[in-house]
């Protein structure tokens, strides 16, 4: 005797695997993104080709190195969901397609830390 | 018979086929709708390549010098301002599908102008950004 209930084991097996949390997701991370977006641009564009004193100097502040922070992690989770739908709809060969989603898991979770890890070095040593 | 356009399973000549893409007129919804993709991805290059500014700030001045030159030079910035057009017109055009999440401006008339609108937008935010960072 299972105590799965009917619902629970058929969960997950229709065509598309999953339910609505993915686009959930997805909407929670480009919400997130509009004051963090924002927040992020104007220091960043103001920081360019200024030089590496002043940059330092920007980034060593919480504010901004909290920001920054907060904008690469939610930034590398909206570029991660929206790649992963784009390798799903067009890459249509299993072995491409599956490696394609874990290589750009991969990539954009390399790409937040190594991020959150500059932005840290910098606000710990200024 | 003859059949002249075999369909996936060789057998269904007789069936119509969907307009293809490449016949459709552009229209407005449509031309946005991937433009949202293609922006999507473009951005992706512009994110590695901050991340990079930040590592090459973080590890020493020379190597910031390399990286912030790079960005600063006439391909980095060709790469830099197509991705700020890119990132307002993602931002407009994400605020028209949060929108239509909340089954708000769905009707035909309200989204081609939302899309003019957020077209126009974007144009006018990058320039201004542009304008203020020289």
């Amino acid at each position: 005797m299972s105590y799965i209930t009917d619902r629970k084991r058929v969960d997950g097996l229709g065509s598309s695997h999953s339910g609505v949390g993915h686009w959930m997701s997805q909407r929670v991370t480009s919400i997130a993104l509009i004051p963090l977006s924002l927040l992020f641009l104007f220091p960043f564009i103001g920081n360019l080709g200024a030089g590496h004193a002043a940059m330092l100097e920007t980034y060593a502040q919480p504010r901004h190195a909290l920001i920054a922070t907060m904008f690469f992690i939610v930034l590398c989770m909206h570029l991660y969901q929206g790649l992963q739908v784009v390798i799903e709809d067009y890459i249509h060969g299993h072995r491409l397609r599956i490696g394609l989603l874990v290589v750009n898991k991969l990539f954009w979770g390399s790409t937040a830390v190594t991020a959150v890890f500059a932005i840290a070095k910098i606000a710990f040593s200024g | 018979m003859v059949i002249e356009n075999p369909g996936a399973d060789g057998n269904q000549s007789n069936r119509p086929l969907s307009p293809h893409l490449q016949i459709y007129r552009p229209q407005i919804t449509s031309i946005l709708s991937i433009l949202n993709r293609i922006t999507g991805i473009g951005m992706a290059l512009a994110t590695v390549l901050i991340a990079w500014w930040f590592l090459a700030g973080a590890t020493n001045q020379g190597y910031f010098d390399v990286a912030d030159g790079f960005l600063t030079s006439w391909f980095g910035m060709l790469i830099l301002v197509a991705s700020l057009w890119a990132f307002w017109f993602h931002f407009f055009n994400g605020l028209r599908h949060l929108r239509w999440d909340a089954v708000k401006g769905m009707g035909m008339k309200t989204v081609r102008r939302s899309g003019w609108i957020a077209l126009v937008l974007s144009v006018v935010a990058t320039v201004l950004c542009v304008i203020w960072a020289m």
